[in-house]
Protein backbone atom coordinates (compact mmCIF):
# COMPACT_ATOMS: atom_id res chain seq x y z
CA UNK A 1 0.00 0.00 0.00
CA UNK A 2 2.84 2.36 0.47
CA UNK A 3 2.68 3.50 -3.33
CA UNK A 4 -0.57 4.52 -3.07
CA UNK A 5 0.19 7.23 -0.31
CA UNK A 6 1.70 9.42 -3.05
CA UNK A 7 -1.83 9.39 -4.07
CA UNK A 8 -3.99 12.68 -4.21
CA UNK A 9 -5.79 12.85 -1.01
CA UNK A 10 -9.84 12.17 -1.59
CA UNK A 11 -11.92 14.26 -3.87
CA UNK A 12 -9.28 15.28 -5.76
CA UNK A 13 -9.52 14.52 -10.09
CA UNK A 14 -6.57 12.17 -10.18
CA UNK A 15 -5.56 13.20 -13.74
CA UNK A 16 -1.75 12.90 -15.15
CA UNK A 17 -0.63 15.75 -13.73
CA UNK A 18 3.13 14.36 -12.35
CA UNK A 19 4.18 14.75 -8.90
CA UNK A 20 5.72 17.56 -7.57
CA UNK A 21 9.20 16.98 -8.74
CA UNK A 22 8.76 14.43 -11.07
CA UNK A 23 10.50 15.82 -13.51
CA UNK A 24 12.92 17.88 -12.51
CA UNK A 25 15.50 16.38 -14.75
CA UNK A 26 18.28 13.89 -13.55
CA UNK A 27 21.16 15.38 -11.46
CA UNK A 28 24.21 14.34 -11.69
CA UNK A 29 25.82 12.39 -9.15
CA UNK A 30 29.89 12.68 -8.12
CA UNK A 31 30.55 9.36 -9.08
CA UNK A 32 29.93 9.98 -12.71
CA UNK A 33 31.12 13.15 -12.99
CA UNK A 34 34.56 11.66 -11.33
CA UNK A 35 34.83 9.04 -13.42
CA UNK A 36 33.58 10.65 -16.63
CA UNK A 37 36.18 13.07 -16.42
CA UNK A 38 38.98 10.54 -15.57
CA UNK A 39 37.45 8.16 -18.79
CA UNK A 40 37.10 11.20 -21.15
CA UNK A 41 40.85 12.32 -19.83
CA UNK A 42 42.23 8.36 -21.37
CA UNK A 43 39.88 8.99 -24.57
CA UNK A 44 41.27 12.42 -25.19
CA UNK A 45 45.17 11.33 -24.22
CA UNK A 46 44.23 8.35 -26.72
CA UNK A 47 42.40 10.81 -29.33
CA UNK A 48 45.63 13.31 -29.19
CA UNK A 49 48.11 10.48 -29.76
CA UNK A 50 47.24 10.48 -33.69
CA UNK A 51 47.69 13.99 -34.02
CA UNK A 52 50.90 14.79 -31.66
CA UNK A 53 53.19 13.28 -29.44
CA UNK A 54 55.92 14.78 -28.35
CA UNK A 55 58.49 12.35 -30.35
CA UNK A 56 57.58 9.58 -32.66
CA UNK A 57 55.99 6.77 -30.88
CA UNK A 58 58.85 4.12 -30.17
CA UNK A 59 61.99 5.81 -31.62
CA UNK A 60 64.80 5.27 -29.66
CA UNK A 61 66.47 9.08 -29.02
CA UNK A 62 70.07 10.02 -28.91
CA UNK A 63 69.37 10.65 -25.62
CA UNK A 64 71.01 9.73 -21.91
CA UNK A 65 68.62 6.70 -20.95
CA UNK A 66 66.86 6.52 -17.43
CA UNK A 67 65.88 10.20 -17.58
CA UNK A 68 63.57 11.37 -14.39
CA UNK A 69 60.85 13.82 -15.39
CA UNK A 70 62.21 17.05 -16.77
CA UNK A 71 61.66 19.76 -19.07
CA UNK A 72 62.93 17.89 -22.47
CA UNK A 73 61.04 14.68 -21.49
CA UNK A 74 58.44 15.43 -19.66
CA UNK A 75 58.24 11.66 -17.80
CA UNK A 76 61.22 10.83 -18.25
CA UNK A 77 63.00 8.51 -20.72
CA UNK A 78 63.62 4.55 -20.50
CA UNK A 79 66.00 2.08 -20.48
CA UNK A 80 65.58 1.70 -24.45
CA UNK A 81 66.11 5.90 -24.46
CA UNK A 82 62.47 6.14 -25.31
CA UNK A 83 59.97 9.32 -24.39
CA UNK A 84 57.74 7.94 -21.48
CA UNK A 85 55.06 10.41 -21.90
CA UNK A 86 54.58 9.27 -26.13
CA UNK A 87 54.52 5.96 -24.94
CA UNK A 88 51.80 6.89 -21.96
CA UNK A 89 49.79 8.07 -24.72
CA UNK A 90 50.31 5.54 -27.58
CA UNK A 91 49.94 3.35 -24.99
CA UNK A 92 46.13 4.82 -24.26
CA UNK A 93 44.75 4.24 -27.45
CA UNK A 94 45.79 0.09 -26.71
CA UNK A 95 43.95 -0.08 -23.43
CA UNK A 96 41.15 1.53 -24.58
CA UNK A 97 40.96 -0.56 -27.90
CA UNK A 98 41.53 -3.72 -25.85
CA UNK A 99 38.97 -2.92 -23.16
CA UNK A 100 36.39 -1.88 -26.22
CA UNK A 101 37.19 -5.01 -27.64
CA UNK A 102 36.96 -7.22 -25.00
CA UNK A 103 33.80 -6.04 -22.96
CA UNK A 104 31.98 -5.55 -27.33
CA UNK A 105 32.81 -9.51 -27.36
CA UNK A 106 31.85 -10.63 -23.93
CA UNK A 107 28.58 -8.30 -23.90
CA UNK A 108 27.76 -9.09 -27.54
CA UNK A 109 27.83 -13.18 -26.34
CA UNK A 110 27.07 -13.25 -22.67
CA UNK A 111 23.98 -10.82 -22.92
CA UNK A 112 21.86 -13.13 -25.37
CA UNK A 113 23.04 -16.36 -23.67
CA UNK A 114 21.42 -14.85 -20.48
CA UNK A 115 18.22 -13.46 -21.46
CA UNK A 116 17.86 -17.31 -23.77
CA UNK A 117 19.05 -18.76 -20.24
CA UNK A 118 16.54 -17.24 -18.35
CA UNK A 119 13.63 -16.96 -20.88
CA UNK A 120 13.94 -20.74 -21.11
CA UNK A 121 12.91 -22.46 -18.54
CA UNK A 122 13.78 -26.32 -19.78
CA UNK A 123 16.57 -28.27 -20.74
CA UNK A 124 17.72 -25.15 -22.85
CA UNK A 125 18.57 -22.55 -20.32
CA UNK A 126 20.25 -25.41 -17.92
CA UNK A 127 22.76 -26.26 -20.43
CA UNK A 128 23.47 -22.53 -21.08
CA UNK A 129 24.26 -21.78 -17.54
CA UNK A 130 26.41 -24.69 -17.13
CA UNK A 131 28.33 -24.40 -20.34
CA UNK A 132 28.83 -21.21 -18.41
CA UNK A 133 29.75 -22.60 -15.07
CA UNK A 134 32.54 -24.75 -16.97
CA UNK A 135 33.66 -21.47 -18.76
CA UNK A 136 33.61 -19.74 -15.30
CA UNK A 137 35.66 -22.29 -13.62
CA UNK A 138 38.57 -22.11 -16.02
CA UNK A 139 41.04 -19.23 -14.84
CA UNK A 140 40.87 -16.25 -16.94
CA UNK A 141 44.36 -15.46 -17.28
CA UNK A 142 45.02 -19.59 -17.97
CA UNK A 143 42.64 -19.23 -20.91
CA UNK A 144 44.51 -15.84 -22.16
CA UNK A 145 48.13 -18.07 -21.78
CA UNK A 146 46.46 -21.03 -23.23
CA UNK A 147 45.34 -18.87 -26.39
CA UNK A 148 48.67 -17.21 -26.64
CA UNK A 149 50.35 -20.19 -26.93
CA UNK A 150 47.91 -21.51 -29.21
CA UNK A 151 47.87 -18.51 -31.62
CA UNK A 152 50.91 -16.85 -30.50
CA UNK A 153 51.39 -13.28 -28.33
CA UNK A 154 49.22 -10.37 -30.12
CA UNK A 155 46.99 -7.57 -28.34
CA UNK A 156 44.25 -9.30 -30.78
CA UNK A 157 44.93 -12.44 -29.29
CA UNK A 158 44.53 -10.74 -25.61
CA UNK A 159 42.02 -8.93 -26.07
CA UNK A 160 39.86 -11.89 -27.61
CA UNK A 161 40.91 -13.98 -24.81
CA UNK A 162 39.75 -11.69 -21.94
CA UNK A 163 36.38 -11.33 -23.78
CA UNK A 164 35.68 -15.30 -23.69
CA UNK A 165 36.69 -15.13 -20.24
CA UNK A 166 34.64 -12.49 -19.77
CA UNK A 167 31.63 -14.29 -20.66
CA UNK A 168 30.17 -15.92 -17.68
CA UNK A 169 30.14 -12.81 -15.85
CA UNK A 170 27.63 -10.86 -18.45
CA UNK A 171 25.59 -14.22 -18.65
CA UNK A 172 25.13 -14.73 -15.36
CA UNK A 173 24.33 -10.83 -14.44
CA UNK A 174 22.04 -10.67 -17.66
CA UNK A 175 20.09 -13.92 -16.63
CA UNK A 176 19.76 -12.97 -12.90
CA UNK A 177 18.44 -9.60 -13.91
CA UNK A 178 16.36 -11.04 -17.13
CA UNK A 179 14.81 -13.82 -14.36
CA UNK A 180 13.21 -10.62 -12.42
CA UNK A 181 12.15 -9.12 -15.33
CA UNK A 182 10.15 -12.26 -16.52
CA UNK A 183 8.29 -12.58 -12.99
CA UNK A 184 6.82 -9.11 -13.58
CA UNK A 185 3.37 -8.34 -14.52
CA UNK A 186 4.40 -6.18 -17.62
CA UNK A 187 5.76 -9.23 -19.26
CA UNK A 188 3.12 -10.93 -18.29
CA UNK A 189 0.80 -7.79 -20.41
CA UNK A 190 3.04 -7.84 -23.12
CA UNK A 191 2.09 -11.86 -23.72
CA UNK A 192 -1.07 -11.19 -23.36
CA UNK A 193 -1.19 -8.05 -25.84
CA UNK A 194 0.53 -10.73 -28.14
CA UNK A 195 4.46 -9.56 -28.20
CA UNK A 196 6.51 -12.68 -29.27
CA UNK A 197 9.04 -13.88 -27.19
CA UNK A 198 11.59 -12.44 -29.19
CA UNK A 199 9.57 -9.14 -28.82
CA UNK A 200 9.35 -9.17 -24.72
CA UNK A 201 13.18 -10.10 -24.89
CA UNK A 202 14.22 -7.33 -27.17
CA UNK A 203 11.70 -4.66 -25.58
CA UNK A 204 11.31 -5.33 -21.99
CA UNK A 205 13.95 -7.71 -20.66
CA UNK A 206 17.17 -6.03 -22.60
CA UNK A 207 16.12 -2.30 -21.64
CA UNK A 208 15.00 -3.53 -17.75
CA UNK A 209 18.90 -5.42 -17.70
CA UNK A 210 20.74 -2.70 -19.42
CA UNK A 211 21.45 -0.91 -16.15
CA UNK A 212 23.20 -4.29 -14.38
CA UNK A 213 24.85 -4.97 -17.79
CA UNK A 214 26.24 -1.29 -17.83
CA UNK A 215 27.70 -1.83 -15.07
CA UNK A 216 29.42 -5.08 -15.62
CA UNK A 217 30.07 -3.30 -18.71
CA UNK A 218 32.50 -0.87 -16.78
CA UNK A 219 33.92 -2.76 -14.40
CA UNK A 220 34.54 -5.70 -17.09
CA UNK A 221 36.09 -3.15 -18.95
CA UNK A 222 38.87 -2.31 -16.26
CA UNK A 223 39.26 -5.97 -15.26
CA UNK A 224 40.42 -6.11 -19.34
CA UNK A 225 42.85 -3.19 -18.93
CA UNK A 226 44.44 -4.52 -15.78
CA UNK A 227 44.57 -8.21 -17.79
CA UNK A 228 45.79 -6.75 -20.78
CA UNK A 229 48.66 -5.00 -18.43
CA UNK A 230 48.91 -8.08 -16.84
CA UNK A 231 49.54 -9.97 -20.01
CA UNK A 232 51.92 -7.77 -21.59
CA UNK A 233 53.84 -8.16 -18.26
CA UNK A 234 54.11 -11.88 -19.01
CA UNK A 235 55.68 -11.44 -22.32
CA UNK A 236 52.37 -12.65 -23.89
CA UNK A 237 50.27 -9.85 -25.06
CA UNK A 238 51.55 -7.28 -26.41
CA UNK A 239 54.63 -7.62 -28.57
CA UNK A 240 57.81 -5.46 -27.88
CA UNK A 241 57.87 -2.78 -30.30
CA UNK A 242 54.35 -1.54 -29.41
CA UNK A 243 52.88 0.58 -26.48
CA UNK A 244 51.26 -0.82 -23.92
CA UNK A 245 51.06 0.35 -20.33
CA UNK A 246 51.94 -3.25 -19.43
CA UNK A 247 54.35 -3.79 -21.60
CA UNK A 248 55.67 -0.76 -19.86
CA UNK A 249 55.66 -2.23 -16.43
CA UNK A 250 57.05 -5.30 -18.16
CA UNK A 251 60.15 -4.01 -19.48
CA UNK A 252 60.51 -1.22 -15.92
CA UNK A 253 60.73 -4.80 -13.58
CA UNK A 254 64.35 -4.80 -13.96
CA UNK A 255 64.89 -1.53 -13.13
CA UNK A 256 62.56 -1.31 -10.12
CA UNK A 257 65.18 -0.17 -7.94
CA UNK A 258 67.29 2.78 -10.04
CA UNK A 259 64.72 4.27 -12.10
CA UNK A 260 61.01 3.61 -10.36
CA UNK A 261 59.31 5.86 -12.19
CA UNK A 262 59.47 3.89 -15.15
CA UNK A 263 56.93 1.50 -13.38
CA UNK A 264 54.80 4.07 -11.12
CA UNK A 265 53.98 6.16 -14.44
CA UNK A 266 52.23 3.21 -16.02
CA UNK A 267 51.03 2.00 -13.22
CA UNK A 268 49.45 4.79 -11.76
CA UNK A 269 48.00 5.27 -15.34
CA UNK A 270 46.32 1.73 -15.01
CA UNK A 271 45.18 2.05 -11.47
CA UNK A 272 43.66 5.63 -12.41
CA UNK A 273 42.33 4.23 -15.24
CA UNK A 274 40.57 1.25 -13.86
CA UNK A 275 38.82 3.12 -10.66
CA UNK A 276 37.52 6.10 -13.55
CA UNK A 277 35.70 3.30 -15.43
CA UNK A 278 34.40 1.64 -12.08
CA UNK A 279 33.33 4.73 -10.88
CA UNK A 280 31.70 6.32 -14.92
CA UNK A 281 29.76 2.67 -14.38
CA UNK A 282 28.44 3.33 -11.07
CA UNK A 283 27.37 6.74 -11.74
CA UNK A 284 26.11 5.13 -15.15
CA UNK A 285 23.75 3.24 -13.57
CA UNK A 286 22.41 5.37 -11.18
CA UNK A 287 21.81 8.17 -13.55
CA UNK A 288 20.20 5.93 -16.20
CA UNK A 289 17.88 4.89 -14.21
CA UNK A 290 14.54 6.96 -14.71
CA UNK A 291 13.01 5.76 -11.15
CA UNK A 292 15.64 7.74 -9.64
CA UNK A 293 14.98 10.85 -11.89
CA UNK A 294 14.69 14.18 -10.15
CA UNK A 295 16.20 12.64 -6.52
CA UNK B 1 -23.42 -15.60 -33.73
CA UNK B 2 -24.89 -13.56 -31.25
CA UNK B 3 -26.12 -16.70 -28.92
CA UNK B 4 -22.41 -17.56 -28.97
CA UNK B 5 -21.26 -17.14 -25.17
CA UNK B 6 -18.28 -14.39 -25.15
CA UNK B 7 -16.76 -16.70 -22.34
CA UNK B 8 -17.37 -20.74 -21.45
CA UNK B 9 -15.57 -23.51 -19.81
CA UNK B 10 -16.48 -26.81 -19.87
CA UNK B 11 -14.94 -28.90 -17.38
CA UNK B 12 -11.77 -27.05 -16.94
CA UNK B 13 -9.02 -28.60 -14.94
CA UNK B 14 -5.59 -27.41 -14.19
CA UNK B 15 -3.48 -29.45 -12.43
CA UNK B 16 -0.33 -28.22 -11.53
CA UNK B 17 2.68 -30.60 -10.64
CA UNK B 18 5.01 -29.88 -7.75
CA UNK B 19 8.93 -30.86 -7.31
CA UNK B 20 9.47 -34.30 -6.08
CA UNK B 21 9.76 -34.77 -2.71
CA UNK B 22 9.95 -38.71 -2.46
CA UNK B 23 12.15 -40.74 -5.15
CA UNK B 24 9.38 -43.33 -5.47
CA UNK B 25 6.17 -41.63 -5.06
CA UNK B 26 5.05 -39.32 -7.58
CA UNK B 27 5.39 -35.75 -7.34
CA UNK B 28 2.73 -34.48 -5.87
CA UNK B 29 -0.44 -32.09 -7.69
CA UNK B 30 -1.74 -29.21 -6.65
CA UNK B 31 -5.21 -29.21 -8.50
CA UNK B 32 -5.98 -25.25 -9.31
CA UNK B 33 -8.73 -25.97 -11.10
CA UNK B 34 -11.35 -28.96 -10.62
CA UNK B 35 -14.05 -29.27 -13.36
CA UNK B 36 -15.27 -25.76 -13.34
CA UNK B 37 -17.89 -24.78 -15.63
CA UNK B 38 -18.71 -21.33 -16.47
CA UNK B 39 -20.32 -19.36 -19.24
CA UNK B 40 -20.05 -15.37 -19.42
CA UNK B 41 -22.65 -14.41 -21.74
CA UNK B 42 -21.87 -11.39 -24.12
CA UNK B 43 -21.75 -7.83 -22.95
CA UNK B 44 -22.00 -9.81 -19.12
CA UNK B 45 -20.64 -8.16 -15.83
CA UNK B 46 -19.19 -11.26 -14.30
CA UNK B 47 -17.57 -11.55 -11.20
CA UNK B 48 -14.93 -13.88 -9.79
CA UNK B 49 -14.72 -14.13 -6.03
CA UNK B 50 -13.14 -16.32 -3.40
CA UNK B 51 -10.02 -16.05 -1.25
CA UNK B 52 -6.42 -16.02 -2.10
CA UNK B 53 -5.77 -19.69 -3.65
CA UNK B 54 -9.02 -20.24 -4.83
CA UNK B 55 -8.22 -20.52 -8.41
CA UNK B 56 -9.30 -17.40 -9.51
CA UNK B 57 -5.54 -16.37 -11.15
CA UNK B 58 -5.35 -19.77 -12.87
CA UNK B 59 -8.84 -19.34 -14.07
CA UNK B 60 -8.19 -15.82 -15.74
CA UNK B 61 -4.75 -17.23 -17.46
CA UNK B 62 -6.72 -19.77 -19.17
CA UNK B 63 -9.17 -17.45 -20.10
CA UNK B 64 -6.49 -15.47 -21.52
CA UNK B 65 -4.61 -18.09 -23.41
CA UNK B 66 -1.89 -17.56 -21.11
CA UNK B 67 -1.73 -21.19 -19.22
CA UNK B 68 -3.46 -24.25 -20.81
CA UNK B 69 -5.69 -26.41 -19.03
CA UNK B 70 -5.17 -30.42 -18.05
CA UNK B 71 -8.25 -31.32 -19.51
CA UNK B 72 -11.53 -29.66 -20.81
CA UNK B 73 -12.21 -26.68 -22.99
CA UNK B 74 -12.02 -23.18 -22.51
CA UNK B 75 -13.77 -21.09 -25.32
CA UNK B 76 -13.68 -17.52 -26.16
CA UNK B 77 -16.16 -16.39 -28.43
CA UNK B 78 -16.76 -19.71 -29.64
CA UNK B 79 -13.42 -20.62 -30.50
CA UNK B 80 -11.40 -22.99 -28.56
CA UNK B 81 -8.06 -21.58 -27.25
CA UNK B 82 -7.01 -24.04 -24.83
CA UNK B 83 -5.33 -26.24 -27.20
CA UNK B 84 -3.78 -23.74 -29.49
CA UNK B 85 0.11 -22.39 -29.71
CA UNK B 86 0.97 -18.85 -28.37
CA UNK B 87 1.39 -17.53 -31.89
CA UNK B 88 -1.76 -18.72 -33.33
CA UNK B 89 -3.64 -16.53 -30.59
CA UNK B 90 -3.32 -13.00 -32.51
CA UNK B 91 -7.12 -12.99 -32.81
CA UNK B 92 -7.69 -13.69 -29.17
CA UNK B 93 -4.86 -10.70 -28.16
CA UNK B 94 -7.64 -8.76 -29.83
CA UNK B 95 -10.88 -9.66 -28.72
CA UNK B 96 -9.41 -9.94 -25.40
CA UNK B 97 -7.93 -7.54 -23.04
CA UNK B 98 -6.52 -7.97 -19.96
CA UNK B 99 -5.90 -5.16 -16.53
CA UNK B 100 -3.84 -6.58 -13.74
CA UNK B 101 -3.55 -6.07 -10.09
CA UNK B 102 -0.26 -4.17 -9.26
CA UNK B 103 0.01 -0.71 -10.98
CA UNK B 104 3.41 -0.57 -9.80
CA UNK B 105 4.70 -3.99 -12.00
CA UNK B 106 1.88 -4.04 -14.66
CA UNK B 107 4.02 -1.42 -16.45
CA UNK B 108 7.22 -1.06 -18.05
CA UNK B 109 9.32 0.68 -16.08
CA UNK B 110 11.38 2.36 -19.00
CA UNK B 111 8.92 2.69 -21.25
CA UNK B 112 6.68 6.04 -21.99
CA UNK B 113 3.34 6.04 -21.49
CA UNK B 114 2.42 6.48 -25.02
CA UNK B 115 4.52 2.96 -25.74
CA UNK B 116 3.25 1.53 -23.07
CA UNK B 117 -0.62 2.47 -24.42
CA UNK B 118 0.64 1.39 -28.41
CA UNK B 119 2.05 -2.20 -27.26
CA UNK B 120 -1.01 -4.26 -28.20
CA UNK B 121 -1.09 -1.94 -31.41
CA UNK B 122 2.30 -2.75 -32.42
CA UNK B 123 2.66 -6.35 -30.87
CA UNK B 124 -0.63 -7.42 -33.10
CA UNK B 125 0.88 -5.19 -36.24
CA UNK B 126 -1.90 -3.18 -36.59
CA UNK B 127 -1.60 0.18 -38.85
CA UNK B 128 -2.61 3.47 -38.61
CA UNK B 129 -2.00 6.49 -36.37
CA UNK B 130 -0.97 4.95 -33.07
CA UNK B 131 -0.76 8.25 -31.53
CA UNK B 132 -3.75 9.32 -32.21
CA UNK B 133 -5.07 6.19 -30.92
CA UNK B 134 -3.39 6.94 -27.78
CA UNK B 135 -4.34 10.45 -27.14
CA UNK B 136 -7.71 9.11 -28.00
CA UNK B 137 -7.37 6.23 -25.13
CA UNK B 138 -5.92 9.09 -22.43
CA UNK B 139 -8.70 11.06 -23.00
CA UNK B 140 -10.89 8.15 -22.22
CA UNK B 141 -9.55 7.24 -18.96
CA UNK B 142 -9.39 10.86 -18.00
CA UNK B 143 -5.15 11.27 -17.92
CA UNK B 144 -3.99 14.51 -19.70
CA UNK B 145 -2.21 14.07 -23.18
CA UNK B 146 0.71 15.24 -21.44
CA UNK B 147 0.81 11.97 -20.35
CA UNK B 148 2.03 10.06 -23.45
CA UNK B 149 5.84 11.21 -22.68
CA UNK B 150 6.75 10.37 -19.17
CA UNK B 151 7.15 7.11 -17.28
CA UNK B 152 5.24 5.22 -14.87
CA UNK B 153 6.70 5.99 -12.20
CA UNK B 154 5.74 10.15 -12.48
CA UNK B 155 2.10 8.49 -11.47
CA UNK B 156 -0.15 7.61 -8.40
CA UNK B 157 -1.09 4.12 -8.61
CA UNK B 158 -4.59 5.22 -9.61
CA UNK B 159 -3.32 6.94 -12.55
CA UNK B 160 -0.96 3.96 -13.34
CA UNK B 161 -4.37 2.22 -13.02
CA UNK B 162 -5.83 4.34 -15.83
CA UNK B 163 -2.86 3.62 -18.15
CA UNK B 164 -3.30 -0.03 -17.67
CA UNK B 165 -6.93 0.28 -18.47
CA UNK B 166 -5.87 2.37 -21.53
CA UNK B 167 -3.80 -0.20 -23.00
CA UNK B 168 -5.88 -2.60 -22.46
CA UNK B 169 -8.28 -0.64 -24.73
CA UNK B 170 -6.08 -0.05 -27.18
CA UNK B 171 -6.78 -2.72 -29.71
CA UNK B 172 -10.57 -2.07 -29.29
CA UNK B 173 -11.19 -5.28 -27.35
CA UNK B 174 -14.75 -7.06 -26.98
CA UNK B 175 -13.80 -8.89 -23.31
CA UNK B 176 -12.55 -7.00 -20.67
CA UNK B 177 -10.82 -8.72 -18.10
CA UNK B 178 -10.11 -7.31 -14.79
CA UNK B 179 -7.78 -9.18 -12.06
CA UNK B 180 -8.28 -7.40 -9.15
CA UNK B 181 -7.76 -3.95 -10.45
CA UNK B 182 -8.50 -1.82 -7.85
CA UNK B 183 -7.30 -4.43 -4.63
CA UNK B 184 -3.67 -1.99 -4.79
CA UNK B 185 -5.44 1.07 -4.56
CA UNK B 186 -6.40 3.41 -2.07
CA UNK B 187 -9.95 3.55 -1.07
CA UNK B 188 -10.65 7.12 -2.06
CA UNK B 189 -8.98 6.58 -6.01
CA UNK B 190 -10.39 3.27 -5.75
CA UNK B 191 -13.98 4.64 -6.26
CA UNK B 192 -12.82 7.05 -8.89
CA UNK B 193 -10.96 3.53 -11.04
CA UNK B 194 -14.45 1.88 -10.39
CA UNK B 195 -16.81 4.39 -12.07
CA UNK B 196 -14.22 4.91 -14.66
CA UNK B 197 -14.19 0.71 -15.72
CA UNK B 198 -18.57 0.96 -14.99
CA UNK B 199 -18.41 4.09 -17.33
CA UNK B 200 -16.16 1.84 -20.23
CA UNK B 201 -18.12 -1.34 -20.05
CA UNK B 202 -21.27 0.86 -20.83
CA UNK B 203 -19.73 3.10 -23.51
CA UNK B 204 -17.88 0.70 -25.28
CA UNK B 205 -20.49 -2.25 -25.04
CA UNK B 206 -17.57 -4.57 -23.26
CA UNK B 207 -18.06 -7.86 -21.88
CA UNK B 208 -16.75 -7.20 -18.44
CA UNK B 209 -14.85 -9.88 -16.80
CA UNK B 210 -13.87 -9.15 -13.19
CA UNK B 211 -12.03 -11.07 -10.37
CA UNK B 212 -11.41 -10.09 -7.10
CA UNK B 213 -11.58 -10.83 -3.43
CA UNK B 214 -13.62 -7.88 -2.56
CA UNK B 215 -17.44 -8.50 -2.70
CA UNK B 216 -18.09 -4.79 -1.99
CA UNK B 217 -16.17 -4.34 -5.04
CA UNK B 218 -17.84 -6.88 -7.21
CA UNK B 219 -21.25 -5.47 -6.01
CA UNK B 220 -20.59 -2.63 -7.01
CA UNK B 221 -19.73 -3.70 -10.77
CA UNK B 222 -20.71 -6.81 -11.48
CA UNK B 223 -24.32 -8.15 -12.95
CA UNK B 224 -23.34 -12.27 -12.18
CA UNK B 225 -21.13 -13.41 -9.39
CA UNK B 226 -19.22 -17.09 -9.45
CA UNK B 227 -17.71 -17.70 -6.26
CA UNK B 228 -14.75 -19.96 -6.06
CA UNK B 229 -13.05 -22.26 -3.28
CA UNK B 230 -10.55 -24.80 -3.64
CA UNK B 231 -10.63 -24.86 -6.86
CA UNK B 232 -14.37 -24.95 -7.45
CA UNK B 233 -17.32 -22.77 -8.59
CA UNK B 234 -19.41 -23.51 -5.68
CA UNK B 235 -22.10 -21.05 -6.12
CA UNK B 236 -22.86 -18.83 -9.39
CA UNK B 237 -25.85 -16.18 -9.28
CA UNK B 238 -26.73 -12.85 -9.79
CA UNK B 239 -25.06 -10.36 -7.87
CA UNK B 240 -27.91 -9.16 -5.67
CA UNK B 241 -29.34 -12.62 -5.26
CA UNK B 242 -25.84 -13.43 -4.02
CA UNK B 243 -25.82 -10.80 -1.57
CA UNK B 244 -29.34 -11.04 -0.17
CA UNK B 245 -29.79 -15.11 0.11
CA UNK B 246 -26.32 -16.71 -0.33
CA UNK B 247 -26.60 -20.32 -1.43
CA UNK B 248 -23.87 -21.40 -0.11
CA UNK B 249 -22.12 -21.68 3.23
CA UNK B 250 -18.93 -20.49 1.80
CA UNK B 251 -20.57 -17.28 0.17
CA UNK B 252 -22.26 -16.88 3.38
CA UNK B 253 -19.38 -16.45 5.01
CA UNK B 254 -17.50 -13.74 2.64
CA UNK B 255 -21.07 -11.56 2.25
CA UNK B 256 -20.44 -11.64 6.16
CA UNK B 257 -16.90 -10.53 5.71
CA UNK B 258 -17.79 -7.16 3.96
CA UNK B 259 -17.11 -4.86 6.68
CA UNK B 260 -20.37 -2.88 7.82
CA UNK B 261 -20.38 0.22 9.65
CA UNK B 262 -22.36 -0.95 12.01
CA UNK B 263 -20.73 -4.04 13.49
CA UNK B 264 -17.77 -1.77 13.59
CA UNK B 265 -19.25 0.52 15.72
CA UNK B 266 -20.54 -2.37 17.77
CA UNK B 267 -17.02 -3.52 18.15
CA UNK B 268 -17.39 -6.87 16.32
CA UNK B 269 -14.56 -7.27 13.79
CA UNK B 270 -15.27 -9.23 10.66
CA UNK B 271 -13.44 -12.29 11.50
CA UNK B 272 -16.02 -12.53 14.43
CA UNK B 273 -18.96 -12.22 12.16
CA UNK B 274 -17.69 -14.48 9.39
CA UNK B 275 -16.61 -17.60 11.88
CA UNK B 276 -20.09 -17.09 12.82
CA UNK B 277 -21.73 -17.18 9.46
CA UNK B 278 -18.98 -19.86 8.16
CA UNK B 279 -20.59 -22.36 10.71
CA UNK B 280 -22.72 -24.91 9.36
CA UNK B 281 -26.15 -24.42 11.07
Amino acid sequence: MSEVQGAPAGGVADTGRAPAGGSAGRRLNASLVLGGAIVAAVVVLALLSYVWTPYAPMRVLPVEPYQTPNAEHWLGTDRLRRDVLTQILVGARTTLFVGVVAVGVAAVVGVPLGILAAMSPGWLGQLVMRGNDVLLAFPALLLAIMFAALYGGSTRVAMIAIGIATIPAFARITRSGALGVMRTEYVVAARAAGRSPLGIAVRHVLPNVAGLVIVQASVSFAIAILAEAALAYLGLGTPTGQASWGRMLYEAQTTLRSAPHLALIPGAAIALSVLGFNLFGDGLRDWLDPRLEGR
Amino acid sequence: MTDTPAIELREVCRDFRRPRTSLREAPPVVRALRDVSLTVGRGERFGVVGESGSGKSTLLRLVCGLDRPTSGEVLVEGRSIGDQPARRLGWLRTRLQLVFQDPMSSLDPRMRVRDIIAEPLVAQGIHGDHQARVRELLDRVGLDPGAAGRYPHQFSGGQRQRISVARALAPDPDILVMDEPVSALDVSVRAQVLNLVDEIVDGLDLTLVFVSHDLSVVRHVCDRVAVMQDGQVVETGETERLFTEPGHDYTRSLVAAIPDLHAALAGRSAQDLARGAGRPS
